[in-house]
């Protein structure tokens, strides 16, 4: 029954198919109130102005240290929050701004698999009932159909069906992290949202976890977004990488340029200052340190919001805040240092070169 | 660590269990290990591999009960830490022996400015004046790269950033000029820029003030880069100990292959698909008798299951807790090859 429900595998990325997600613009600012009258003095900007778009069968991998704004974006395109500005077209529908009520009927296609499995999984309910939690909202299934389904669920993310009465403190993290993920799949979703699912693992679970989502994307042709602040991680799992700093996307290239070549300064940093499991290597990469801490999401510095801490500002950098550029090879980096090559501003003109050396990337 | 020269640290078969309800947990078993003047010893585990346990018991941080330390013995300088009195361990903790926590948050007291919290060490085993001791802590905090300490003093942990309050821990458990640091998971909180910063900052320190330094973390990655020997823990006990370089191009235990197997990197070559342990780790509610690894191990023979190994020596000051690496078994061993 999984197998028939599921989508036919999407192949990855191919040219021509409408994104599967398209996010234009999109705003997430929580309001700050204070005084006696709990007037709104300002706005914190955890998500301020974010593009892309993603393929299907598709994983666009989300970095960032924390406090960016990765995870409010993660969840602001499910809508768990109401979006400030912004549009959110998912399978060809607009849900930025639809009624929670209107969007229960879209839920089935987006589901989302959490950081902390000790905290998203209720503690009072066992494992089949986790799992049939979203079958019972949204499906019309018999109760047979349903425990049968369950049990192929657990099958797929490796459980074993035993285990179907306990109770999420009866298994290890990775265990629960795979819970999480049978939830996630129940309704045959076309669309995941994976926020920092192997941040609370040990390494040698995080690799199993890993290897469950890329089996059960080639399996049922999933498109994820696939958030984390290990960029290790993210060059394994991703076919493309969009890089956040302070609520902006700074740069979006295919995973192999971006790694091999990175271009914002703030990318050049960061994939610089991890460590390198290589005693030979380690000792040798040239670390851009940065100075100071990220600014305040509330009082983001003027022009680029990178300005406080670039190694290569410049002055224009404390005046314009810079758009992304458009670069060659799908790429896309915010910063002054670079000149856009396109002529053209229609943004899903731009993404065109991406998808084919997305492709060229995960073809074998 | 020059060859001759006495250890700071001598840990001789330390053994820690915890008294529960559940049984008798064997968090630490039969742990031996020498800390060299001015080197940094990583020590490389998943959780409830026992590395925190073993660095909580040597230096009587672990409530008793449940904790039981011992048998074993903890030679720092001339004495046995494990033999000492409560008294004479408070003198030797915070004072020749500094710590460093994972998370800055929770080892800060809220309610005492930073300055408090870094004369206190001072007042405390050095004796210095309260105007003496806030001097020295405005050195502290400029050692570690606090800028506009002597104003910073009076600020509360909440008012300083996750990196500048590890800054701040570094300071108070430098305080005293230890002989040993022993840093637990110092980084693991931080993001990696300020991760970056952080281990800078402790290089730069090593060299300046030439203090040895023990390094738990679980991180090969941060490993690679600071430390001089690794010892990697399983199961309570030390698997593997060897010179860094040693380590990574030579890894001789197939927990320590597997390990440096399941870590994506960077730089280097991208793997189409991540290697796995399979399994999970052991339940340490008896101690060892056979190898603990064994049940994951995608070596293991009949032996593994009756007989604990010992930590067989390898060439290049290197050792592993696993029967591949014993001389006496090995041509009798098909395995061997492949290992």
């Amino acid at each position: 029954m999984l197998d028939a429900a599921a989508p036919a595998p999407a192949t990855p990325a191919a040219d021509g198919a409408p994104p599967l997600l398209d996010v234009r613009g999109l705003k997430m600012h929580f309001p700050i109130h204070s005084g006696l009258l709990r007037r709104q003095v300002g706005a914190v900007k955890a998500v301020d102005g974010v593009d892309f778009t993603i393929r299907p069968g598709e994983t666009l991998g989300l970095v960032g240290e924390s406090g960016c704004g990765k995870s409010t974006c993660g969840r602001a395109i499910l809508r768990l929050y109401d979006i400030t500005e912004g549009s959110i077209r998912i399978d060809g529908v607009e849900i930025g701004h639809l009624s929670q009520h209107a969007l229960r009927k879209h839920r089935p296609t987006m589901q989302m698999v959490f950081q902390d499995p000790q905290a998203s999984l209720n503690p009072r309910m066992n494992v089949s009932q986790i799992i049939r939690e979203p079958l019972d909202e949204h499906t019309k299934l018999s109760s047979a159909e349903k425990d049968e389904k369950v049990l192929e669920l657990m099958d797929a993310v490796g459980l074993n069906r035993a285990f179907a009465r306990r109770f999420p403190h009866a298994f290890s993290g990775g265990q629960r992290q795979r819970i999480g993920i049978a939830r996630a799949l129940a309704l045959n979703p076309k669309f995941i949202v994976c926020d920092e699912p192997i941040a609370a693992l040990d390494v040698s679970i995080q690799a199993q976890v890993v290897n469950l989502l890329e089996d059960l994307q080639e399996q049922f042709g999933l498109t994820y977004l696939f958030i984390s602040h290990d960029l290790s991680m993210v060059r394994h799992i991703a076919t493309r990488v969009a890089v956040m700093y302070l609520g902006r996307i700074v740069e979006l290239a295919p995973r192999e340029a971006l790694y091999a070549e990175p271009l914002h300064p703030y990318t050049q940093a960061l994939l610089s200052a991890v460590p390198e499991p290589d005693p030979a290597l380690a000792r040798k990469v040239e670390r851009v340190i940065l100075k100071g801490d990220v600014p305040s999401p509330a009082n983001p510095p003027k022009g680029c919001n990178f300005c406080t801490r670039c190694p290569k500002v410049m002055d224009i950098c404390h005046e314009i805040d810079p758009m992304p550029r458009h670069l060659p090879g799908g790429r896309q980096v915010a910063c002054h240092l670079y000149e856009d090559t396109k002529t053209t501003t229609d943004p899903t003109a731009a993404h065109k070169p991406g998808h084919s050396s997305a492709q060229q990337g995960v073809s074998p | 660590m020059p060859k001759g020269a006495p250890p700071v640290l001598d840990v001789r078969s330390l053994s820690t269990v915890f008294h529960t309800r559940a049984g008798n947990v064997h968090a630490v078993n039969d742990v031996n290990f020498t800390l060299g003047a001015g080197e940094l010893l990583g020590v490389v585990g998943e959780s409830g591999s026992g590395k925190s346990v073993t660095m909580m018991s040597l230096i009587g941080l672990l409530p008793s009960p449940p904790a039981v330390v011992g048998p074993g013995e903890v030679i720092f300088g001339d004495r046995d830490l494990l033999k000492i009195d409560e008294k004479a361990l408070r003198e030797v903790r915070g004072g020749e022996i500094g710590f460093v926590f994972q998370d800055p948050m929770t080892s800060l007291n809220p309610v005492f400015t930073v300055g408090m919290q870094i004369a206190e060490p001072l007042r405390r085993h050095m004796g210095l004046s309260k105007k003496a001791a806030a001097d020295r802590a405005v050195e502290l905090l400029e050692l570690v790269g606090i800028p506009d300490a002597r104003r910073r003093l009076g600020d509360y942990p909440h008012q300083f950033s996750g990196g500048m309050r590890q800054r701040v821990m570094i300071a108070i458990a430098l305080a005293c000029d230890p002989k040993v640091l022993i840093a637990d998971e110092p980084t693991t909180a931080l993001d990696v820029t300020i991760q970056a910063q952080i281990l800078e900052l402790m290089q730069e320190l090593r060299e300046k003030l030439g203090m040895a330094v023990i390094w738990i973390t679980h991180d090969l990655g941060v490993i690679a880069g600071i430390a001089d020997r690794v010892m990697v823990m399983y199961g309570g006990q030390v698997v593997e100990h060897a010179p860094v370089h040693e380590l990574f191009a030579n890894p001789r235990h197939p927990y320590t292959q597997a390990l440096l197997k399941t870590v994506p990197n960077v730089h280097g070559e991208r793997a189409k698909r991540l290697t796995t342990i399979e399994g999970q780790p052991p339940i340490l509610l008896a101690p060892p008798s056979a190898c603990s690894f064994r049940d994951r191990c995608p070596h293991a023979w009949e032996l593994c299951h009756r007989a604990l190994p010992a930590r067989f020596p390898l060439p290049g000051d290197h050792d592993a807790a696993c029967f591949l690496c014993d001389p006496g078994l090995a041509p009798t061993s098909p395995e061997i090859q492949d290992a």
